[in-house]
């Protein structure tokens, strides 16, 4: 006991009281904004319908990261370009036209099918030439080596798109038959917003099913176990990874429509904050598993969209919406802090790292 | 012609020298094993025959074919299979899935399900178990598992790396009362051991490794009186 006491240095005890103070700050908040209540029940219900529409569009992200860290143990920080560079393509090539011509509001259902395909095949394309080009040359390359060239990567591809389609922020068309609410169970959702989650809980079904129960998707999982031991069993190593970012990428790219539809517009930088909110959410969920991100990205998108609000109004700070990226990376490090395998998933830092 | 033969390979990990110049061959319808202590380079055979680990010198050759032009997962087309070394069966993946990614490459359905069925009828624990995750098989049944899941690829030629390391000796007897099983069913089989006594009384012929040359090649009969084996690696004084 006294040899426990005695290992607890002054740091760990400023950061035990800072830890106690943000839990404190956030409890006396929470309790302040109840009792002032300057939000009535509808405020609150679209707070949380926008963040788990947020929330499912980084899920979809943290897909991506998860897939490719469960089979290389890499971090990959250019998947937030393949969900940039899919829908960016596709609203300059497809979008755009299609609106001019009519035929974006004369068929919308077929008409935003056609886009979201052309931004997932982007995005695949983008993140397979990315893996062949820049990644796989590194695959035995010390751990450190593939991160800086993903970084790297990351950046070639905003610059590369800034020059295609200009640094300017391009607006998404309006889709007139997605404009208004819609009332379900008494609520009034934007019709937007439920797009994006069915859309999203759609994919993230389908994602599922093909990694457990396709034969490709054994084999991802196989790959991800053990390289040599899938080799023998004639798994091709090699095309198992592309299939892997490929299906991430496919991921992020329909991701990036339902963000446009949510947000209506486009640029060049669009997949920064994203991609690191997502990979947030993956780091959050447990990285190890398909509903840990999912769970994450809920999460996350729900904490910062709820949060501000709930947590910082009753503490009296003002404009408080603009300090959800705090409340997201706060809650990041509570959640390592107290649990660092995430809410449900593996250790980030054991044996693989 | 030799089933397989290994002519002359020489072998790297990193610096260190690990195969230096070995021979062997593997005639159609036997058992040869390959034994030798730990550290003699046997794993390291296994893997170069694979196509895990290149030569730097030397050829494998499978039914007179030369197999460097091949990556490891092709190999599993010319009816090579491995039951790796430590069982190496997949952790997270369900016992089914195991057998499933056995058959990986074949697309055979009918053949895919009779096969399952001879491998159930052979490892009838595997049948009790086969939707449980296979990290929580214990060490028996994991190397069923392994073994199991090399026969679903319906191998010509079977190898195997260290099949009875770490099994109880209850489990290691029927282990190797399976491989003379698979073996009489018509599969070919180089069988890597450490324990001499149960390769050489299942084996046709055998080989020895020290520190990665082939010191001695004979019968198993043969070595099996060889004082040197006797001594060595069967501790009889």
């Amino acid at each position: 006991m006294r040899q426990r006491l005695e290992s607890i240095s002054f740091i760990d005890i400023i950061l035990w009281l800072f830890r106690t103070l943000i839990i404190v700050a956030v409890i006396w908040g929470t309790v302040a904004t109840i009792f002032n209540n300057p939000y009535s029940a509808e405020n609150w219900i679209d707070f949380l319908v926008f963040g788990i529409a947020q929330g499912s569009l980084y899920a979809l992200i943290a897909l991506g990261y998860m897939l490719v860290y469960g089979i290389l143990f890499m971090i990959n920080f250019a998947h937030g370009e393949f969900f940039m560079s899919g829908v960016f393509t596709a609203t300059v090539f497809v979008a755009d036209p299609l609106n001019q011509i009519g035929f974006l509001n004369a068929h919308p259902i077929l008409a935003l099918i056609i886009i979201t395909l052309v931004a997932m095949a982007v995005s695949m394309g983008i993140a397979l030439l990315t893996e062949r080009v820049a990644y796989r040359p590194l695959r035995r390359a010390p751990r450190l080596v593939p991160l800086i060239t993903a970084i790297g990567a990351s950046f070639f591809w905003q610059y590369f798109f800034r020059g295609l389609y200009g640094s300017g922020v391009h607006a998404f068309p309006t889709v007139d038959a997605l404009k208004g609410n819609l009332t379900i169970a008494g609520i009034e959702i934007l019709k937007t917003q439920v797009v994006v989650i069915v859309a999203s809980v759609l994919l993230l079904i389908a994602l599922y099913i093909f990694v457990m129960r396709t034969k490709t998707g054994k084999a991802i999982r196989a790959v991800a176990e053990d390289k040599d031991v899938a080799a023998l069993m004639g798994i091709d190593v090699d095309r198992t990874i592309a299939i892997t970012f490929a299906t991430g990428a496919a991921m992020a790219g329909a991701a990036g429509i339902l963000y446009a539809l949510l947000f209506r517009q486009v640029h060049f930088f669009m997949g920064f904050v994203p991609g690191i909110k997502a990979f947030t959410a993956a780091v959050l969920g447990g990285i190890g598993s398909v509903p840990g991100a999912a769970l994450g990205g809920l999460f996350l998108g729900v904490f910062e969209s709820v949060g501000p609000s709930l947590f910082l109004e009753g503490l009296g700070i003002t404009a408080s919406y603009q300090l959800k990226d705090v409340i997201a990376f706060t809650m990041l490090v509570l959640v390592l802090i107290f649990r660092p395998q995430g809410i449900i998933g593996e250790r980030l830092a054991e044996e693989k790292a | 012609m030799p089933m397989l033969e290994v002519r002359d390979v020489h072998a790297y990990y990193g610096n260190i020298h690990a195969l230096k110049g070995i021979s062997l061959n593997v005639e159609k319808g036997e058992i040869v094993t390959l034994i030798g202590a730990n550290g003699a380079g046997k794993t390291t055979t296994l893997r170069t025959i694979s196509g895990l680990l290149k030569p730097r010198q030397g050829k494998v050759f499978l039914e007179g074919e030369d197999l460097a032009r091949y990556k490891a997962h092709e190999l599993v087309y010319k009816g090579m299979a491995m039951v790796p070394e430590g069982r190496g069966v997949f952790s997270k993946l369900t016992v089914a899935e195991n057998l499933d990614m056995g058959a990986y490459h074949r697309t055979d359905k009918d053949g895919i399900q009779e096969d399952l069925e001879r491998v159930f009828s052979l490892f009838p624990r595997l049948k009790e178990r086969r939707n449980q995750v296979a990290g929580t098989l214990s060490g028996g049944e994991q190397q069923m598992l392994a073994t199991a899941r090399a026969l679903m690829a319906r191998p010509t030629l079977l190898l195997m790396d260290e099949p009875s390391m770490g099994l109880a000796p209850i489990l290691v007897e029927g282990i190797f009362d399976t491989i003379q099983e698979i073996n009489k069913e018509g599969t070919t089989i180089l069988l890597v051991e450490q324990n001499a006594h149960m390769a050489l009384q299942v084996a046709h012929r055998g080989y020895v490794l020290q520190t990665g040359e082939i010191v001695l090649a004979d019968t198993a009969d043969k070595l099996r009186e060889n004082p040197v084996v006797q001594k060595a690696y069967l501790g009889i004084e």
